[in-house]
């Protein structure tokens, strides 16, 4: 039987995306709980740092595409031809 | 009831070269050969059409002439029982025969593995050989990843058709690659900056045999490489290679799940667009998914709406029979993923950012053009798209796109010498692994053992889930001679 990553919430969950989507099901979660009312400025601080981790991980992911992106770009997509295959 | 959908996935690697005198041929017959130097000896692919005996049940040893072998081109076997080779001037891997829509990923995975092993193999010989999993090169040259299926011979091949075009126009809004630009002669430059599809493009019959012109949505090769009497191996070649692990898992799992739907005559016939050939192109080039297509019976449908009716029949079709025909655990989660990528495509995209490849490329195109303020046409976009798929470890770009991963990495390095346990590949991978020099052939039906002695013989495998480990393992362990062997296979 292989191992396998579940979804939600089994297995090990792989990337900031996926916190973030933990995050959420979490919030959900709260949401649907009983002493929702309780604590609202909570998920709101959720969301905030959901999507500001969000915008964090993109910028850190343009930083890696500029440092691997072929230097010269428009040379290497000229460059690119394959032949035809099935 | 369906029948076992046993499948695999080949794909055919772009290859690239340094310098003005670069030949894809050679380059993919380097590049295999550097790999087949470095790690294992090399088994022929055995190109003998002739099955003796077939309607052959299970293992019977015949004797045989030598087949015939063709040399020009490197084509070889491995250990895990793959088949690694040069098809028109692209390295191409077939995965070994699996089970389940899960095992498919972990040979995929492995195949991926191999490449960029065969690259550092090629590397340390002094040739700089670059390879992508990616489907076109953006100039109008397309290369495949084809997906195989079993399927039970007494299905009416019109009622494959009739059904599964509906899944494979729409299917691509779920498990599609992503392209930068347009490849279509009738799209004008700069009409489509972005399209769901590495394939779309491509594709300019609904129904055919061919696989290099005029590409058909449905392929109609009928060659089961096992019992024709009692099989059909449905050739699909409307899909693109692709980097999520999740992605290759819905893929192969949703359409193994549709085609048990089908065999089993409960997809039903409604569901069935009236212009295929224009529809996939329509879909591909509307990554607002907003745009519709008319039905046969007059609807008009978006390729979400259309992939929603097939994922709620499935899910009904899977309480009501189970998912033995695709594996329980495999199948499973399937459904699980097709279901969460769909719903988050119709809702907030960037959740299945990390699962859905023309998304995660999508939103790296997009965020990089925003942030140095780059036209729809800059070279530097159309490099996003091609490193997207680039297996060089330093310049590939899904590794670093935060795509989630389903294998764990112990699984894929054992899937890239060990084969299946389940299938025949059992058998064809632990021959060689045991035997390497008295396999003297192999393709996917067959083994062809050299003993010393004239003549050769061949041990047809006419059936694709005997020889798996549980039938021979045990006589595999205990055979200290391929004579050994073959002694106790014939009955």
């Amino acid at each position: 039987m292989l191992r396998v990553s579940r979804p939600a919430g089994h297995g090990r969950l792989i990337g900031v995306l996926a916190t973030v989507q933990t995050q959420m099901s979490e919030q959900i979660h709260k949401r649907s709980a009983p002493s929702r009312s309780a604590e609202p400025v909570s998920d709101d601080a959720v969301v905030a740092a959901g999507s500001d981790k969000l915008k964090a991980d993109i910028d850190d992911l343009l930083d890696e595409i500029d440092d691997v992106l072929e230097t010269n770009a428009e040379d290497f997509v000229k460059s690119y031809v394959q032949k035809g295959g099935q | 009831m369906a029948i076992a959908k046993v499948c695999g996935i080949e794909t055919e690697y772009g290859i690239l070269g340094r310098g003005p005198d670069h030949n894809p041929v050679a380059a993919s017959s380097l590049l295999i050969n550097a790999y087949l130097s470095a790690t294992q000896r090399r088994t022929s692919w055995d190109f003998d059409d002739e099955h003796p005996g077939t309607d052959a049940r299970g293992f019977s040893v015949d004797d045989l002439l030598a087949p015939s072998i063709e040399t020009h081109l490197v084509n070889t076997v491995l250990t895990n029982g793959a088949r690694y080779y040069v098809d028109h001037a692209h390295p191409e891997i077939s995965t070994p025969e699996c089970r389940t829509a899960l095992d498919v990923v972990r040979y995929d995975r492995a195949g991926d593995e191999i490449i960029r092993a065969s690259m550092r193999a090629a590397a340390a010989l002094g040739s700089e050989l670059l390879c992508h999993k990616n489907n076109s090169d953006g100039k109008g040259n397309s290369y495949g990843c084809h997906e195989n299926y079993l399927m039970a011979r007494e299905v009416p091949f019109g009622r494959i058709v009739n059904q599964v075009t509906a899944h494979f126009v729409s299917r691509q809004v779920v498990v599609g690659a992503g392209k930068v630009g347009s490849e279509h002669p009738a799209t004008a430059p700069g009409d489509v900056p972005y399209q769901i599809s590495q394939r779309a493009d491509f594709f300019e019959e609904e129904v055919g045999l061919e696989t290099t012109v005029k590409r058909p949505i449905v392929n109609t090769r009928d060659e089961p490489h096992c019992d024709p009497s009692k099989y059909r191996r449905l050739h699909v070649i409307v899909g693109d290679a692709n980097m999520s692990e999740v992605a290759t898992l819905v893929k192969v799992g949703a359409t193994a799940l549709v085609l048990a739907m089908i065999e089993d005559d409960a997809l039903g016939d409604d569901l069935a667009v009236a212009s295929p050939v224009a529809a996939i192109r329509q879909i591909s080039h509307d990554p607002t998914l907003t745009r519709t297509v008319l039905m046969r019976d007059g609807r008009r449908m978006t390729a979400l709406d259309i992939q929603t009716v097939l994922l709620e029949r499935a899910t009904a079709y899977a309480a009501q029979r189970g998912l033995d025909a695709v594996g329980e655990q495999a199948g499973s989660l399937a459904l699980e993923w097709w279901q969460r990528i769909v719903a988050g495509l119709g809702g907030d995209r960037h959740e299945v950012a990390d699962v859905v490849d023309w998304v995660a490329k999508q939103r790296m195109v997009e965020a990089y053009a925003a942030r140095h303020g780059l036209r729809p046409a800059d070279a530097r976009l159309k490099a996003i798209d091609l490193q997207y798929h680039d297996l060089r470890p330093d310049r590939g770009l899904a590794s670093r796109a935060r795509l989630r991963t389903l294998i764990d990495p112990t699984e894929v390095a054992s899937a890239i010498t060990e084969p299946p346990v389940d299938t025949r590949a059992y058998f064809r991978g632990r021959c060689l692994a045991k035997w390497p020099d008295q396999v003297s052939a192999a393709n996917w039906d067959s083994l062809v053992f050299d003993l010393g002695r004239d003549p050769l013989r061949r041990v047809p495998m006419m059936e694709p889930l005997r020889g798996n480990q549980a039938a021979v393992g045990a006589l595999l362990d205990e055979s200290a001679t391929p004579s050994d062997l073959l002694a106790r296979l014939a009955v």
